[in-house]
């Protein structure tokens, strides 16, 4: 095998097991930065002799070994940390499997899985949200400071910094890598919850730049659920998160035209959803129900999967997702989930029906969020009212920065013919 | 770890309203002492008492103040002992001021 692919093998393996080794480390170290340093230690070690003494059976402990071994060194070194120092001492490391056809599952075995830990402390509260969302992309995620930066079109430098800061904050704060007491879990669950989402919804809607979607960051989201289903696979708020991002995942190739332009749902070819991604997640929510404990999560997943499971955008029950956002409402208030409640009305009992919802909204929220405006446009215009439907599609127009929303709204006003004024 | 829990509040209680509340802060002094929590607290007397002093360049200068406009001023601190940030915030937000003020969690910089 040539060197090459040996170092290809390498960032491979990297890429699969980082994670995992880091939340041990930074568990062990409380420091998210001297865990990056071992790790690193010990990638160099690997890119310096597996090319040369073969690829080691169980690459993940001979890394965690290393990396260990080097943290030991470095501490040592700086005359600091005696305590953690025991606690690295103490830390064990199974020996590498023998057996040649041990399985991946059986090969990781022996290294511990600290990784829900890290989650959490990656989504504490405590630290800023943006600073949230970065620290789980580049912990957890195999994604490269740079990366991030550009998914978010932030300056690498900018991005770089806040990672020193939100990393020197978990140290000196003593932020713990550790998964919360139960009394605190139901809450802190849904800070990751809502920083996992976060990441999809980015990717989904890009809020800014030229692509409306990015397929990258959802991809990672949803990557990032999984392990959170696995770390957690009794919690029913988890199942429907990742229920809920694999049925909007599953439109992914529907939702925009061959230039990037917005397709509403009604409007989407049905046939390009990913069936396997709806029947997943259905499967999910199956699994959920039986847990009998209905969540935020759960409830926005039942919703998009009645969309995900008409055959047609006439057999919507639209009935049903209004009783839903009733529910949703109910379990976790927001007028935006008010004005999604007034839409699903407005499809149920007619425009009229939909507009009064609408009316009687508390629109001080609602002032410059788009889609409120969007939707009492298409009302109007189901109503006939086409001049008032102009003046809020251009309203909408003026609240919007991503340009394929904003191709869909001109031609949403230009269909609407020339003004009578 | 230590951590300061700076407690800040909008304005000052009346003095019947402040013994009134004595019983919640004894009772979560000694919450704090039996959790091996407490290391030391003080109420702060009013902005309006407040000096400020400075030793710039060996010159010595004393004003009246500061009186920054603001809606919340320290009104005390607690200094806890605590393993991690999530202990402190459980006995942040035991605090009696918690529920009608703000308390500020800094950890102590052990240099």
């Amino acid at each position: 095998m040539t060197r090459c692919n040996e170092a290809s093998r390498i960032e491979r393996s990297f890429r699969e097991d980082a994670g995992r080794a880091l939340a041990t480390l930074a568990k062990v170290l409380g420091d998210i930065d001297a865990a990056e340093d071992a790790l690193q230690d010990a990638y160099l070690v690997a890119l310096e002799r597996w090319p040369r003494e073969g690829f080691p059976r169980n690459a993940s402990a001979w890394i965690l070994t290393t990396a260990k071994n080097r943290a030991i060194d470095r501490l040592r070194r700086e005359r600091r940390g005696r305590e953690k120092l025991e606690r690295l001492a103490a830390l064990e490391i199974a020996a590498p499997s023998e057996d040649p056809f041990a399985s991946e599952r059986e090969a990781m075995a022996g290294v511990p899985d600290d990784r829900l830990g890290l989650i959490f402390a990656c989504c504490h509260p405590a630290l800023a949200l943006e600073a949230r969302i970065a620290l789980t992309l580049r912990t957890l995620g195999g994604l490269t400071t740079e990366e991030i930066a550009d998914a978010f079109l932030v300056p690498h430098a900018t991005l770089s910094q806040r990672l020193v800061r939100v990393k020197r904050k978990i140290r000196e704060a003593a932020i713990p890598l550790d998964i919360p007491p139960p009394e605190r879990l139901p809450e802190r669950l849904a800070d990751v919850a809502c920083v996992l989402y976060l990441i999809f919804n980015e990717g989904y809607l890009a809020s800014a730049g030229d692509r409306l979607v990015r397929f990258d960051l959802c991809d990672e989201a949803i990557r990032l659920a999984r392990v959170l289903m696995q770390l957690m696979p009794q919690e029913p708020e988890v199942m429907g998160l990742l229920a809920l991002m694999l049925f909007h995942h599953s439109r992914r190739y529907a939702r925009t035209d061959g230039t990037g332009n917005l397709i509403v749902l009604a409007d989407q070819d049905r046939s390009l959803w990913d069936r396997e991604a709806i029947e997943e997640a259905s499967a999910l929510m199956t699994r959920a129900a039986r847990h009998r404990a209905e969540g935020p999560y759960q409830l926005q997943a039942a919703i998009a999967g009645e969309h995900a499971l008409a055959s047609t955008p006439e057999s919507v029950n639209w009935k049903r997702i209004a009783e839903l956002y009733t529910r949703l409402a109910a379990a976790a208030p927001s007028p935006i989930v008010d004005l999604n409640r007034a839409v699903a009305l407005g499809f149920a009992h007619g425009p009229g029906v939909g507009l009064r919802e609408l009316d009687a909204l508390d629109d001080s929220m609602l002032i410059d969020y788009h889609p409120a405006f969007v939707a009492r446009a298409d009302m109007l215009e189901r109503l006939g009212r086409v001049e008032e439907a102009r003046s809020a599609y251009g309203l909408a127009l003026t609240m919007t920065q991503n340009s394929g929303e904003r191709t869909y709204l001109q031609r949403k006003l230009e269909a609407l013919g020339p003004s009578a004024r | 770890m230590k951590y300061m829990l700076l407690i800040y509040t909008a304005d000052r209680p009346a003095p019947e309203a402040r013994a009134a509340a004595m019983p919640a802060w004894i009772a979560y002094t000694e919450e704090l002492q039996r959790r091996k929590a407490y290391v030391a607290a003080a109420p702060l007397a009013e902005p309006s008492s407040a000096t400020t002093v400075r030793a710039h360049s060996g010159k010595r200068t004393v004003t009246d103040g500061p009186f920054a406009e603001k809606k919340e001023w320290l009104g005390g601190y607690y200094l806890i002992e605590a393993e991690s940030l999530d202990q402190a915030i459980e006995a942040a937000a035991m605090c009696p001021a918690a529920k009608y003020g703000s308390i500020e969690v800094r950890p102590i910089d052990e240099m």
